[in-house]
């Protein structure tokens, strides 16, 4: 009895197999996933608002482990393995070390080679993402105030017109056409020419400007600080996402008022006391002097922890309403780390207080990265309502 | 490559092999391109359920092959036939070597009794079906969607080692044994007429208990209970956790005989070049460089290696066998052992001597010494991650009336207790599919007794 074995040679679409790298894809998608959620500790680092235009954001990522039962390691005897080769016991293979103390890359040493992920994410499709994810709806331009640029737009054709804006293809269609029914044609005839006409049109502003305004009054700690630069980041982003030329103005202030630029906004520490009116009549001043509301759309995004000189109460009322009445949306955030508080602030009565009187302002208490989403999320939403209630 | 003379060669060795007295079911070669070779390697099974965890693998491949690390020259598969597959693009020697290899394995599977026994339980054709069982799992991806098979894979796959091979495959569940048990002590007719003997009184009570416990006693084919007990899950949830066992089950003779398996394979190549009279002498050259190129132990440019090349040591251990006992005992060894036995009984301190083997010790600093060269301890350095199918010994200790699900952590005999946060995202993943509350004991690093709890569902675990 013999046995014979057979060779056959694959079925050449076995080369079109590619489950391994479907499973890397979708490895990927999972890491992508748990990046999503952990987006507001990773942008508080980095100098993201007005970085240049392609922003993308490199992040190393670990591999997923897909976890099974493992022993732990040993804490107090050393690992035991068996190898091969010259050497007596007591023969030292390797020096000691101090290795650089990193717990999470040790586990990995004596396993294969540990490979890391560089995920590389566009900062546009993570605002993508976080507005998908949060079901934010489009922001409402103004429509009240004729926000109306003039533009000529091209529209249509005519016989007569400007040498330089002749169509030629225009006029050659016109002409076989006329060639297709004449006995006796002429190549080109005046009747031929058509000439592209230009309209007259009035176009919604897509301009806006937000004001960025930041309480940095000895109270406000460096913690406080990095809350209000990560949800003044992602507020920036929606905005940006709408229109499409931004600018963006850093207001800094105690009881006077000055503007920054980026880097130097958040590392601004003041001494002294709060007055948020100083801010608002800055602001003013800005919109005024620049930002004429029928072009642009404005936004003002406020952040504090809300205490101000109650002698200050009537003046920055009187300068918020104003601001109100002039931008698309006024954000007041209080940021607390920590704990919440029990009473209301003198910040939080103004801005209360406007908000029954009908103006579009809204305010939220920020007090660990996760009330940015909430944050963003009241902001957005409420925007939109008086939005289109306007 | 002209497949012509690879088919010649393999004829003739295939001859050569039976004049010498292997005998193993057929085997259906397969030449296949490079990436699908990898594929295979890395599922373990030419076609296999999809899982993001296999992309990991996937890529750690690819990388490494990238770099010239690894290169793979067969994949075999037990059964009857046997399936194997040689890489397209190696060489005709290396295939003509791999050829020669595979036939070695099929000898083994065949006459082994671990494999036979595994082999009698499962069938004989685990590729057909491991095939059909990820088309089921695609099926159940386009009618439940991706994250309810997830989820299910997550929790199978994370306890793919957690069976008990000692007890059949195919198991009864609890009940119909309890119920024989229970039948038995009634027809105990010695313990009837006993109580029927004068001032003997039938005693009040013979505890029976009314609620017999579930598990009666520690289970640990974890993936056998949980697809039988699992309070909520769906028939088809049960279908993929018993394929996963089922496949887990068919790996297992491989992995507890990896050293054997390898080395007899890699003896029987070597010896059926060398007989080959009829290969051409530059091939049987380049053949033969193959061979001490998988054979060795350790890199070329190195004379130390801090692991054991398992063809390497079973090729010696096997040589060693033939030349001092005979060919006719190595083949009853061949039968009756696995790699325990197979380490403890014939790695022998000559032979680890002339091997120069030795147990080493790594510390906490990175630091590496040469510890022992101590027999005993290098035949257990050896085995130690073999035991238990490499896995920590887990067994489910009880299923309270609410539902909820106590797992014991072995420790006494693992000598340590579990690594914390990895029981802790496996409880997670199992908690999502057993739907109630998930606990279990070990120790913590100090030794103090520790239980470990599956999160509260809702608080979406960062993976």
């Amino acid at each position: 009895m013999t046995v014979h074995s057979t060779i056959s040679t694959g079925s050449p679409w076995y080369a079109l197999f590619s489950r391994g790298a479907r499973d890397w894809l979708r490895h990927n998608q999972k890491v992508r996933d748990s990046v999503q959620q952990h987006l507001p500790d990773l942008v508080a680092g980095s100098d993201l608002i007005t970085g240049p235009e392609e922003r993308t954001v490199h992040l190393p990522v670990r591999i997923l482990e897909h976890a099974r039962f493992r022993l732990a390691d040993t804490q107090t005897e050393a690992s035991r393995n068996a190898g091969q080769g010259q050497g007596q016991p007591g023969d030292v293979l390797r020096p000691a070390a101090p290795m650089p103390d990193d717990d999470e890359e040790a586990e990995g040493g004596n396993s294969e080679g540990e490979v890391r992920l560089l995920l590389e994410l566009k900062v546009d499709d993570m605002v993508d993402w976080l507005w998908e994810e949060l079901k934010l709806p489009d922001l409402q331009p103004k429509q009240k105030t004729t926000l109306a640029e003039d533009e000529f737009v091209r529209e249509g054709w005519d016989k007569r017109g400007a040498r330089a804006r002749l169509d030629r293809r225009r006029t050659v269609k016109e002409a076989v056409k006329r060639r297709a029914i004449q006995q006796d044609p002429v190549p080109f005839s005046n009747e031929d020419l058509r000439f592209r006409q230009l309209v007259h049109r009035r176009r919604p502003a897509t301009n806006a400007v937000v004001l960025f305004a930041l309480d940095v009054s000895a109270s406000m700690t460096d913690a406080e600080r990095k809350l209000a630069k990560t949800f003044f980041f992602f507020v920036l982003q929606g905005i940006r996402r709408k229109y499409g030329k931004v600018d963006t103005r850093f207001i800094a202030h105690t009881t006077q008022a000055w503007e920054f630029s980026e880097p130097d906004f958040f590392q601004v520490t003041g001494t002294g006391g709060t007055g948020a009116s100083s801010a608002f009549d800055l602001a003013l001043e800005m919109i005024e002097s620049d930002y004429d509301p029928s072009q642009y759309n404005g936004y003002l995004f406020y952040a504090s922890d809300g205490e101000n000189f109650t002698e200050d109460r009537s003046a920055a009322t009187s300068a918020l309403l104003k601001l109100t009445q002039l931008l698309n949306y006024v954000g007041y955030v209080e940021t607390v780390p920590g704990t919440s508080r029990m009473t209301e602030t003198e910040m939080k009565t103004i801005c209360n207080q406007l908000e029954h009187g009908g103006a579009t302002l809204g305010s939220c208490v920020l007090n660990k990265p996760d009330d940015i989403w909430k944050a963003i999320r009241q902001f957005f939403t409420q925007e939109a309502l008086q939005g289109a209630d306007a | 490559m002209s497949q012509t003379e690879l088919t010649n060669y393999a004829d003739q060795i295939e001859d050569l092999a039976q004049q010498l007295g292997l005998d193993y079911y057929p085997v259906d070669f397969e030449v296949v391109p490079n990436n699908f070779m990898m594929e295979i390697a890395v599922y373990g099974l030419p076609v296999r359920m999809p899982h993001w965890s296999f992309g990991i693998r996937y890529i750690h491949q690819l990388i490494r092959q990238g770099m010239g690390n690894s290169r793979i020259f067969e994949v075999m598969f037990p059964g009857d036939p046997c399936h194997a597959y040689l890489v397209q693009d190696n060489s005709i020697a290396e295939n003509t070597l791999v050829v020669a290899h595979v036939i070695g394995h099929a000898d083994f599977a065949k006459n082994n009794q671990l494999f036979a026994r595994f082999k009698q339980m499962a069938g004989g054709h685990i590729l057909e079906q491991a095939a059909e069982r990820s088309h089921t799992i695609e099926v159940a991806l386009a009618e439940h969607g991706q994250d309810r098979v997830e989820q299910i894979l997550d929790a199978a796959l994370a306890l793919e080692p957690h069976v008990d091979i000692n007890l059949p495959l195919h198991r009864p569940p609890y009940h119909s044994m309890t119920a024989q048990a229970g039948k038995e002590d009634a027809v105990d007719s010695f313990a009837q007429r006993f109580f029927r003997l004068p001032g003997e009184a039938a005693p009040a009570a013979i505890e029976t208990p009314r609620h017999t416990p579930i598990p009666p006693r520690p289970e640990y084919d974890l993936l056998w209970f949980i697809a039988h007990y699992a309070p909520e899950l769906d028939g088809w949830e049960r279908d993929i956790f018993l394929a996963v066992r089922e496949e887990s089950f068919y790996f297992y003779p491989v992995f507890a005989c990896q050293i054997m398996n390898e080395g007899w394979a890699s003896y029987w190549h070597a010896r059926l070049l060398r007989e080959a009279d009829f290969l051409p002498s530059d091939l049987y050259v380049s053949a033969i460089k193959a061979h001490s190129d998988v054979v060795r132990p350790f890199a070329a440019d190195r004379q130390l290696s801090l692991s054991v090349n398992p063809y390497h040591l079973g090729f010696s251990i096997w040589e060693d066998i033939i030349a001092q006992q005979g060919l006719a005992k190595a083949r009853q060894i061949c039968r009756d052992e696995d790699d325990f036995g197979f380490i403890r009984n014939y790695l022998t301190p000559e032979l680890a001597d002339k091997l120069d083997l030795f147990v080493y010790e790594a510390d906490h600093e990175g630091g590496i010494r040469i510890a022992d060269k101590d027999i005993h301890a290098i035949r257990e350095a050896i085995l130690a991650p073999k035991f238990n199918y490499g896995a920590p010994r887990v067994a489910v200790s009880a299923m309270h009336i609410d539902g909820s699900l106590e797992l014991i952590h072995d420790f006494r005999d693992d000598g340590r207790g579990l690594d914390i946060p990895r029981a802790e995202r496996v409880l997670d993943y199992l908690a999502r599919i057993w739907r109630r509350p998930v606990s279990l004991q070990t120790v913590s690093s100090s030794g103090n007794p520790r239980v470990v709890s599956s999160k509260p569902p809702g608080k979406a675990m960062p993976s």
